[in-house]
């Protein structure tokens, strides 16, 4: 009995005490998988976060916790939010899911936002961005700038998500050079500074002069601007790191999307939805065009404009994988089911998919 | 006036006690001090920090739950030190452990019986103990360094489970993400509480009791210390070298093997990439900051925990505190410990000037 009384005496307590702290209407949280640092994947997240603060400002209050492991620790950093009194919680990498959908069962009164997952819930909710949209365009400028011929890809594991990258980029490549080469190197790490920077050094010994990359540190472009080749940015634009090199950056814009769940939580109209947007919604965007002539930048940003307008499709038919069996003709294109459990490669990436 | 260090004449009887907690106050005391060159209130920042991680129900199970595979691994660890044998492959152990443990539910998912769990539990010990048996079998025959071989393995069981779990052991209904099948309710430990805290905490604690009592009171326990201490003794008085190491290396792969599949049958539930965020590296520290006795490496654990816990509930309360604070107070706290420690073999003293040349140099005494 006495425990019990203790436990409500504290809890009484702490419950004042939030109450008055907390003179804002909402109180938004964001769980990072790495540090914010600035540049990549969680930085983005960061944007979003720091754009919900401007939009909304002393009515909403944003709380963050980074560097948080995809493991056992997740479940608990979720927990500690929902607990704080947090209405509405993003949680910002796959391996949240599981610990997302376990506490969002245990605080039914929270609503939560799963990036990239699958699992939802009446108050999971779940989204992601379409960056194959990007990818697609970088094919499309590597294929015309390349003289060799070859690009070099610096991919992290082989994932869905990854593999479907590698296809749309070189979908977009054989668009204006059917003969066109894609190296992979896996570096089964989405940021290793050290593993990327070599895998691009053996991509570009290997003939490759444009290097792309789905891992999220800067060092592949800034070997290959020692080495004078071309490259691209990932999730952030990294023109600073290599100003003489980056083409483009694939950059992940989540800030309006941010924006409109914590206005719908405000005005009690979230619902639990799968969202996926693209560059149609500016979820994907292109970092401003540099080191390619006039002309090959149009070109991209036509197809940009195709894409954003729904006129263009990335995987649209025909589209065969790499042992020459057909997956869909002429004027069908892939649907997302389809989409999200890739696991092949188009025909002609020179490589063998790590089953 | 000056302070000098002075070699004492035989061990200090208090200091191995009075070194962490010395350790533990210097740490608060410049934590403090940190705290307030941010502008922060430090006896606010340390409560956040220190004490509110012990003031929740909620938090105190959480804390179990962290503390639980570094208190498992870090017993074992200590008694591999104690004996002067370099075990840092924890990691994989445990590793090595979480896989064969998770064999069960994943290649036989329908198979529901009460067996089920107390044979995950055993293969995961199993599994532990066979990653151990690779750097004993290797020291033990070809006199292969441990600290070598152990660390290495735990690479190639990182790479086994990942490959498992992109692999083979993919759930095949997770649109080809890399994780296994989530476990079911007969797959999973017994939870206490609200639901966080699993049986492998109650394990933790007997296996703790029971390694004091070993390492205290039984013939085995004076075996391991004198191996460790004095191995040429150890030798005329008939004990076996090659007896210890393979008990040692055992002992604490099974451990680590168990705090592995308590990991993945427990608050994970299923198998993923990353299983662990370095127990297997962090209860090396534990280990020594308990002074490699049993007992003192569940305070140590808890210590640890409560800075793990403590650095997160900072970055929430507190403004402008990052993760890295948690490592900050952590890095600190080793250091002192490590300085403290001086102190147990060495004292201080203030000498008068006119007396510095007559005092014996250090060493000299």
């Amino acid at each position: 009995m006495y425990k019990k009384y203790t436990a409500m005496a504290v809890g009484i307590v702490l419950a004042a005490v939030s109450f008055v702290a907390s003179a804002a209407d909402l109180k938004v949280g964001f769980i990072y998988v790495g540090p914010i640092g600035d540049h990549g994947w969680t930085y983005q997240h960061d944007q979003g976060r720091l754009a919900v603060e401007k939009e909304f400002g002393d009515r909403i209050e944003t709380i963050y916790v980074e560097n948080i492991p995809e493991g056992a620790d997740a479940e608990r950093a979720i927990t500690r939010l929902a607990r704080q009194g947090v209405g509405l919680i993003f949680t910002t990498s796959f391996g949240f899911m599981d610990p997302t959908i376990k506490v969002a069962k245990r605080f039914p009164d929270v609503k939560f936002e799963h990036a990239t997952g699958y699992k939802r819930s009446d108050n999971v909710a779940t989204y992601s961005a379409r960056f194959y949209e990007g990818r697609y365009v970088n094919g499309q400028i590597a294929a015309r700038m390349s003289k060799s011929g070859v690009v070099g890809y610096i991919a992290s594991f082989p994932i869905p998500e990854v593999v479907r990258g590698i296809n749309a980029f070189m979908l977009g490549a054989q668009s204006v050079n059917p003969d066109f080469q894609v190296k992979v190197v896996w570096v089964n790490s989405w940021f290793d500074p050290g593993k990327e920077a070599d895998a691009a050094k053996v991509l570009i010994d290997q003939g490759a002069d444009v290097i792309t990359q789905h891992t999220d540190s800067p060092a592949p472009l800034q070997i290959a601007q020692e080495k004078g080749a071309l490259a691209f940015g990932q999730a952030s634009n990294m023109f600073e790191f290599a100003p003489k090199a980056q083409v483009s950056a694939i950059v992940n814009n989540w800030a309006p999307y941010y924006v409109d769940r914590v206005r719908a939580v405000m005005d009690g109209t979230w619902a639990s939805q799968d969202v996926w947007r693209g560059m149609a919604e500016g979820m994907v965007e292109m970092a401003p065009y540099t080191n390619i002539p006039d002309d090959v930048a149009e070109m991209a940003r036509q197809t940009q404009a195709k894409i954003a307008s729904g006129e263009m499709h990335v995987f649209s038919g025909p589209i065969k994988k790499q042992d020459g069996t057909m997956v869909i003709g002429e004027g069908e294109h892939l649907d997302d089911q389809t989409l999200l459990g890739m696991n092949w490669y188009v025909e002609g990436i020179d490589d063998t998919l790590p089953q | 006036m000056r302070l000098i260090l002075e070699k004492r004449p035989e061990r200090s009887r208090w200091m191995p006690f009075l070194s962490p907690l010395l350790a533990i106050g210097l740490t608060l005391v410049v934590g403090g001090i940190l705290f307030a060159a941010r502008g922060l209130d430090p006896l606010h920042a340390l409560y956040v920090y220190f004490v509110e991680p012990v003031t929740t129900w909620w938090s105190i199970e959480e804390l179990i739950v962290k503390t639980a595979p570094l208190v498992l691994i870090g017993v074992g660890l200590a008694i591999c030190f104690k004996a002067n044998i370099w075990n840092i492959g924890a990691e994989g152990q445990l590793t090595a452990g979480a896989i064969a443990g998770a064999a069960i539910p994943i290649l036989l998912p329908g198979w529901e019986s009460p067996m089920v769990l107390p044979l995950m539990i055993l293969c995961g010990i199993a599994g532990g103990i066979a990653w151990a048996a690779i750097p004993a079998f290797f020291r033990h025959r070809f006199g292969a360094s441990e600290i070598l071989t152990s660390l290495m393995l735990v690479y190639v069981a990182l790479y086994l489970l990942d490959w498992l779990v992109r692999g083979p052991w993919r759930d095949p209904h997770g649109y080809n993400f890399p994780h296994s099948v989530s476990f079911e309710s007969w797959q999973l430990l017994p939870t206490l509480g609200d639901g966080r805290v699993h049986a492998g905490a109650l394990i933790a604690l007997l296996v703790v009791f029971t390694l004091f009592i070993m390492m205290s009171k039984t013939l085995k326990g004076f075996e391991i210390r004198i191996s460790g201490e004095a191995p040429k003794a150890s030798g005329f008085g008939g004990f076996s070298r090659p007896r210890t190491l393979w008990f040692c290396f055992i002992l604490a792969g099974g451990l680590a093997g168990l705090a592995g599949i308590c990991e993945v049958a427990g608050p994970i539930g299923q198998l993923q990439p990353s299983i662990s965020p370095g127990y297997g590296f962090t209860a090396i520290i534990v280990a020594f900051l308990g002074r490699l006795n049993p007992v003192g490496v569940l305070l140590a654990g808890i210590a640890l925990g409560i800075s793990y816990l403590g650095g997160e509930a900072a970055q929430i309360e507190l403004t402008g505190v990052s993760d890295k604070t948690a490592r900050v107070f952590q890095g600190m706290l080793l250091f002192f410990i490590l300085a403290c420690d001086t102190l147990i073999l060495y004292r201080l003293r203030w000498i008068g000037t006119g007396l510095a040349t007559t005092t014996p140099k250090r060493g000299q005494a």
